[in-house]
């Protein structure tokens, strides 16, 4: 909402405040200002000048030449491309030198090798209006080189863009944010006088409302005695000052007055509408072209203004349509003055995507008692340029039951204190909601039943027209808060009463990411949403179709993933393409899933999570050029870490993955994550060509468990005895196997047995010597050789049970 | 017999001889041979030492002992000092043999670099911790009760078209979202736990929005919730005022604003600035709205509360100067580990 200072001015005295603070008020009420501008500011070098005589040039026919008298005695002359003065009229002449508002610089630059001694401006090019279409004709008798501003009266002024929030329909009229200022600087409100005397003879329009709901009063009133022309400049400036186009007096009255008292209004040519008003529901597939020329097609929704035989004549609310138009040759209007239920609009306004400062104003809610007024007002500003006009009597004004009325809301002084932290009295708090047109009765409330407010002083409140967002106690404080000052409120921090802190899950999360971090990972954070084909792509088995956007902003985004590995592989592809070294990329994420049994969210559903889709958090880690036993010892450092171990299953190869070279996780007969490399075909279809090493893990159940907490053991005095034994494994037999058996064969004397060595022969050879080294340590005394020697045989014999052959 | 003369004089020269050998020990094996000869069984200074009993007269016996124990300590020093001496010497000949050019470092995979997203998320959530907070979390995929109607956002309220929110095909139609917002995690919270709450919220959240420099569909905010009896407005203003010292400095100061979100009421807007900065909007606050406690089951006439909310990518944005919210989320390398 654009404000003009000097208009707001006219209604509260701003005493002397800067224009900075004024700013700086606006925006301690909630109206905060988002830009400031200075408009009005003189051009140097603009002076009044006489013109003498215009004459063509035979080899010139879109400019002609001006001689102008500047008051200094001396006949200058300027080359002009506008036609509309004549001899003896004022213009404005910027001077040599001139730097024009646009920046630019007015220079001695002649044509046909004839020089200008400056240029003529049109208003718009002052900055004084948006008129372009000719040389601004200047009032008679202003004194010839003047400055022009200074010659028009034309004084500096402010204009500040407020941002006004959705429960303040009031300000966005002049009036309301005057009559908040000046409450908060205890000034008067003043707000103008309208012009109501109803001079003329009865002149009643028949108006029918059909829908009774979506419009609840129509105000027809009939004026006369109207010469359309455009605005007075004093009128016309403050349009335009506050972003709108000055267009004629008439309709630049039915503006002023939107922009006054936030009441749109639209003024017909009466001849036009002389059958009357229906005000109803649009048929579907009707159509009307509006004002802006713009052919619309009707929703059964819409609500539509139509003439007395049912033709519609304007969008309700939102924009009016071309044919009742008034013209320069209107003599009598009608002006409608309505209130129309505010979702209605919006969702009219929304559909068209039309979004004019009617319906911005009337989605939030016009004052429904505020019509007469602005009646008067459009008279009042409209006479200004019309000394005939005539306001006739018998205006129609039309009013449903669903008119809203506002609301009596009881208020607590004690409750204002409880929230605010404050030491109101009661009078205190009238005084602060009578200012601003809440009308307060004084009453003793009793305390409801197991309330903290005790009971004590209250009002019964009316809340004024104008402020249909008031309608509970706690609208109310917030009104009280925002004139006391939010600045004033104190700050005292809340003392919590518990220990802060991150949850076990919480704390395991950032372990996580510590460990994974050191494997030299970094963090990835795609983007959670896939197009149809990225799942399959990444060789992501889909047990259930994933979730679908129901309104998704491109196709390409349309589908939740179910899995982190697409994101991932793109990220993964995207540093592969951009050279990088050493890639590693993880992400900790979450991934959605339909669920497989029923259960699904209803409307209104307020229970816990079980309805909604399957939601966990997974992570992924991915790194370039390295082999899936990479990805084994990340699982394995993350298992040390959190004390969750899972089975590597080799015999179930995860999709997607390298068929010879990855496993499944899996503890019994949970499955909690995929471990190798990423199968070279779904590589390819990435463009990548180089292994790719991945860990996936479900991190709700890695974070979900909390590690047991060890027990001490005593640690033996007693020294170890090393043995280290070498076999020659068939392919058959894995690693992991041939450790568990050696383990179990040592006995419990077995402290540690580890694989130091692997060895192949060939590359290519499926049969190969693992290296094993078993520590054996007593707690209570040192062990014999004997215990050793047949610890040893043990082992040896307990991994030819499986088809090993120890090596010499 | 001899005099006590006749034995100093030999205790001096034998200490005399054993000192110039002990110096002239080259390494630290013929300094130990050396002080072997001197000092060890057979040395002179030993042999006089067992020859004491012959001599009868008391008290040259004595001066001749306390002569002989002189001559060893000073011996014994000497051997130290050159032991010492050698030794060090020995060891930086060998220093100097396995001499080393520590630039002459491999680069290999280093540590990994988090997200500034997350490295943001995790300094705000330890500033609250700090604060007496706790951290709640919630689902990303939410019911349009907890994001919209139990905060005080009825059917037809503005924010709730498909303009702004993106809707899952999951339960009926319009039942299911990604969240807009991470003030669903607040009803959950009040459903779920014992009053009072001292609770921030972080997590990511969704829009309708197309990608540009400040905008991303996908994004992050932290939001805060503390229930109690008795807390007011100034407890509000206090938490914010803390916060934004704990969190960006001592010189920074916050000021509230009055502002309107559906579900807080007073609400306002909360900036922050350095002693001689401009005020730089952050996130929204207020009172928490009565018929939010009541959805979450609270009764509003026993308990009041505050709530406050703000964008976390925004603060990873300014801290590293970021100039387009896109390159955070490109996972490019060559921006993931300038962090």
């Amino acid at each position: 909402m654009r404000i003009v200072r000097s208009w707001l001015a006219e209604y509260c005295d701003l005493k002397r405040l800067s224009d900075e603070k004024l700013g700086d008020l606006m925006t301690s009420l909630g109206m905060q200002v988002e830009s400031m501008e200075v408009v009005g500011t003189p051009v140097a070098g603009v002076v009044v000048a006489k013109v003498l005589r215009t004459e063509r040039h035979p080899d010139a026919a879109k400019v002609h030449r001006v001689w102008v008298d500047a008051g200094d005695a001396t006949e200058r002359h300027v080359w002009c491309g506008a036609f509309n003065m004549k001899a003896g009229d004022l213009v404005p002449l910027a001077t040599l030198g001139t730097t024009m508002p646009d920046g630019r610089e007015i220079l001695r630059r002649g044509i046909l090798g004839i020089d200008s001694e400056g240029m003529l401006c049109s208003a718009a090019e002052l900055g004084l209006s948006s008129d372009a279409a000719g040389i601004m004709i200047l009032p008679t008798g202003a004194k010839l080189g003047r400055n022009v501003f200074d010659a028009l009266g034309v004084k500096r002024d402010v204009v500040y863009d407020l941002d006004i929030t959705r429960n303040r329909p009031d300000a966005t009229g002049h009036l309301g944010v005057a009559r908040d200022v000046a409450a908060k600087l205890g000034a008067k409100f003043t707000p103008p006088k309208g012009d109501a005397a109803k001079k003329g003879g009865v002149r009643r329009v028949p108006v029918k409302v059909v829908d009774e709901k979506a419009c609840t009063r129509f105000n027809v009133t009939v004026m006369s005695g109207i010469v359309v022309r455009p605005s007075p400049d004093h009128l016309a400036r403050r349009v335009l000052a506050a972003g709108m186009r000055p267009i004629n007096n008439v309709v630049d009255a039915s503006n002023l007055v939107m922009l006054e008292c936030n009441q749109p209004n639209h003024a017909y040519d009466a001849a036009k509408v002389a059958t009357g008003f229906r005000i109803r529901k649009a048929k579907a597939g009707e159509t009307l072209t509006t004002l802006d020329g713009v052919g619309r097609t009707l929703d059964p929704n819409d609500l539509l203004i139509c003439d007395g035989d049912d033709r519609a004549i304007g969008i309700a609310g939102v924009m009016g349509g071309a044919d009742t138009e008034i013209s320069d040759t209107t003599t009598e209007i009608a002006l409608e003055t309505a209130w129309f239920e505010p979702s209605g609009v919006r969702l009219t306004s929304q559909r068209l995507a039309l979004r004019t400062e009617a319906s911005a104003r009337f989605e939030r809610g016009v004052d429904p008692l505020g019509v007469d007024y602005s009646v008067a007002r459009f008279a009042a500003i409209l006479r200004e340029s019309c000394p005939n006009l005539v306001v006739h009597g018998g205006a129609t004004d039309a009013r449903t039951k669903h008119l809203p009325k506002s609301p009596v809301v009881t208020v607590r002084v004690a409750q204002v204190n409880r929230v605010l932290g404050t030491d109101l009295g009661a009078k205190d708090v009238s005084a602060l909601l009578g200012k601003i047109g809440f009308v307060c009765t004084p009453k003793k409330i009793a305390a409801k039943k197991g309330s903290a407010v005790q009971s004590g002083a209250g009002f019964s409140v009316k809340v004024p027209s104008w402020r249909p967002d008031c309608t509970d106690e706690v609208d109310l404080v917030e009104e009280v808060a925002r004139h006391v000052g939010y600045d004033t409120l104190g700050k005292h921090v809340s003392q919590s009463t518990q220990p802060g802190g991150l949850s076990p899950l919480q704390q395991r999360r950032r372990a996580l990411r510590d460990v994974v971090l050191s494997f030299g990972a970094s963090e990835a954070m795609p983007n959670p949403f896939l197009a149809p084909g990225d799942h399959e792509r990444a060789g992501v088995a889909l047990e259930l179709a994933a979730l679908e956007l129901e309104n998704p902003l491109v196709v390409e985004e349309s589908l939740l993933r179910t899995s982190l590995r697409p994101g991932m592989l793109k990220a993964i592809a995207f540093n592969v393409s951009h050279r990088a070294k050493d890639i590693a990329l993880y992400e900790l994420g979450h991934v959605y899933r339909a669920k497989a049994t029923s259960g699904a969210v209803m409307h209104g559903d307020a229970s816990a999570t079980h309805n909604l889709p399957d939601e966990s958090e997974q992570l992924c880690i991915m790194a370039v050029g390295v082999d899936a036993s990479v990805a084994v010892g990340w699982w394995s450092q993350i298992t040390a870490v959190f004390g969750v171990g899972a089975q590597l299953d080799q015999s179930r190869v995860p999709a997607g993955y390298h068929p010879t070279r990855s496993a499944t996780l899996a503890r019994g007969k949970q499955m909690v994550g995929y471990v190798g490399e990423i199968d070279r075909m779904v590589l390819a279809s990435y463009g990548i060509e180089e292994r790719v090493a991945c860990l996936e893990v479900d991190a709700s159940v890695l974070l979900g468990e909390s590690p047991k907490v060890p027990v001490a053991k005593p640690v033996s005095r007693f020294p170890s005895s090393d043995f280290d034994v070498a076999f020659t494994v068939p392919a058959k037999v894995s690693a992991a196997a041939l450790q568990r058996a050696i383990k179990q064969a040592a006995g419990s004397l077995a402290e540690e047995v580890s694989l130091f060595d692997v060895f192949r022969k060939a590359p290519s050879d499926a049969a190969r010597s693992l290296a094993f080294r078993v520590r054996l340590r007593a707690p209570d005394r040192t062990l014999t050789d004997t215990e050793v020697a047949s610890a040893r045989t043990a082992c040896i014999s307990a991994a030819e049970k499986l088809g090993c052959t120890l090596r010499g | 017999m001899s005099g006590a003369g006749d034995h100093v004089d030999r205790i001096t020269e034998a200490l005399k001889t054993a000192m110039a050998s002990l110096e002239s020990a080259g390494d630290v094996e013929s300094l130990r041979r050396v002080a072997n000869e001197h000092t060890g069984k057979g040395s002179v200074l030993v042999g006089l030492k067992s020859a004491l009993g012959s001599i009868s007269d008391v008290e040259v016996r004595k001066a001749t002992g306390r002569a002989i124990n002189d001559a060893m300590q000073s011996l014994d020093a000497l051997v130290a000092e050159r032991l010492s001496h050698l030794e060090r010497a020995a060891a930086s000949v060998a220093a100097a043999g396995e001499a080393m050019d520590l630039t002459e470092h491999l680069s290999r995979r280093s540590r990994g670099h988090a997200h500034i997203v997350t490295q943001a998320w995790e300094r705000l959530e330890d500033v609250f911790v700090g604060m007496g907070f706790k951290v709640a979390e919630g689902p990303e995929v939410e019911t349009d009760f907890h994001n919209f109607t139990a905060l005080n956002m009825p059917p037809n309220h503005p924010a709730r078209s498909g303009f702004d929110t993106l809707f899952v095909k999951y339960g009926d139609a319009g039942s299911t979202l990604l969240r807009t917002h991470t003030s669903p995690v607040q009803i959950r919270v009040m459903q779920e736990w014992d009053l009072p709450i001292y609770a921030v919220m972080p997590g990511r959240v969704f829009r309708r929005d197309t990608p540009d420099a400040t905008h991303m569909p996908v994004f992050h905010q932290i939001e805060g919730l503390v229930i109690d009896k008795g807390i007011t407005f100034a407890h509000l203003a206090g938490t914010i005022e803390a916060f934004t010292k704990a969190f960006f400095g001592s010189d920074f100061t916050s000021r509230l604003r009055p502002n309107y979100f559906p579900f807080t009421e007073p609400s306002a807007e909360f900036d922050v600035r350095s002693s001689n900065g401009k005020w730089i909007e952050l996130g929204g606050c207020g009172m928490v709205h009565p018929n939010v406690l009541r959805a979450g089951g609270v009764d509003p006439e026993v308990y009041t509360g505050f709530a406050f909310g703000f964008g976390i990518d925004r603060m990873a944005k300014e801290r590293h100067d970021v100039a387009d919210l896109r390159d955070m989320y490109a996972n490019d390398l060559r921006f993931v580990r300038q962090f």
